[in-house]
């Protein structure tokens, strides 16, 4: 008797035709979720910690300032002096309405520059803030 | 006299197309970045020349006073931060109208300033979960979000940031 080994008629590859497609989707994905916008920090700075933390979850209306050890502020890419905050903050103001001004403050610095800063937020009538914190555990 | 036309493969090789692909992908999966922006929300009161100055009475306000060394004075006791939350959510128990005021010294480091307006809105927090507790029996963290509106506008939060006596 003659064995003879069955073999399916199919082809034995995956189609890969399908393939960019998937990889197609993939990317759009992180195309769209991906901000490109990163700032060069041009100051030190470390967070303070807090429990009752929020999140942000549209990056696009956040506008950072910096506030580093030394009491460097720094906006968008540029060191500035504080009197110019309240102009800048205005300025934000009209492109984004519903701004978040971000403050990225040294857990060290003194309050003084702090409340400084926030006159200034309120005359440039920027008035939604928050103190970036990290997660205290 | 028709020139015959050489049947060739008109067809764009597309077997490259997933490498390419790939190569994008990798590029934005290289330059995502997923996490996100924590910290403490606030919204700062519009500026003094615009606002008619609301008159308070003092037996409405909470007043945390911290000064540079990092002591706190609640309503004329002297108190340290990690305290603070206990006693505002005791007395934000008797009366939820009451207002909490924080005023820190120009020298007060950042970081005890957080750690305060932490302790403030730790005693908030508290009694919100209390009273998620009382109308529907389950903690914060396991309520819908209708519900949590709900108990938002029930345990309102109402942090003052003091005037700052002076400024540049």
């Amino acid at each position: 008797m003659k064995f003879k080994k069955k073999q399916a008629s199919t082809k034995q590859s995956v189609p890969t035709a399908s393939l960019p497609d998937i990889i197609f989707m993939l990317l759009i994905f992180f195309m769209v979720s991906t901000v490109l916008r990163e700032f060069d920090v041009k100051v030190q700075f470390t967070l303070p910690a807090a429990k009752q933390i929020e999140k942000i979850d549209n990056k696009r209306i956040v506008s950072y300032i910096w506030v580093g050890r030394d009491g460097r502020v720094q906006v968008d890419d540029n060191l500035v002096l504080i009197p110019e905050i309240q102009n800048l903050a205005a300025r934000k103001r009209q492109v984004i309405p519903n701004v978040i001004m971000s403050l990225r403050i040294d857990e060290g610095s003194k309050m003084g520059i702090v409340t400084d800063i926030q006159q200034q937020l309120r005359k440039g009538d920027a008035l939604r803030i928050n103190y970036s914190t990290l997660m205290k555990l | 006299m028709i020139r015959k036309r050489a049947s060739r493969d008109v067809e764009i090789p597309t077997s490259s197309m997933a490498d390419i692909s790939f190569l994008l992908l990798l590029f934005f999966l290289v330059t995502t970045t997923i996490d996100v922006d924590t910290g403490i929300g606030l919204v700062l009161p519009p500026p003094v020349e615009d606002t008619e100055i609301v008159k308070v009475k003092t037996q409405s306000l909470i007043r945390v006073l911290v000064n540079a060394a990092g002591d706190v004075l609640l309503d004329d006791e002297v108190t340290s931060v990690q305290q603070i939350h206990e006693i505002v959510a005791n007395k934000l128990r008797l009366n939820k109208k009451l207002i909490v005021s924080i005023k820190v010294d120009r020298e007060t480091p950042y970081r005890v300033y957080i750690a305060a307006l932490d302790e403030i809105k730790q005693a908030y927090n508290i009694l919100r979960e209390e009273y998620a507790m009382e109308t529907f029996n389950l903690p914060l963290r396991n309520l819908t979000k209708a519900q949590m509106d709900e108990v938002r506008e029930a345990v309102k939060q109402s942090i003052s940031i003091a005037e700052p006596e002076r400024t540049r």
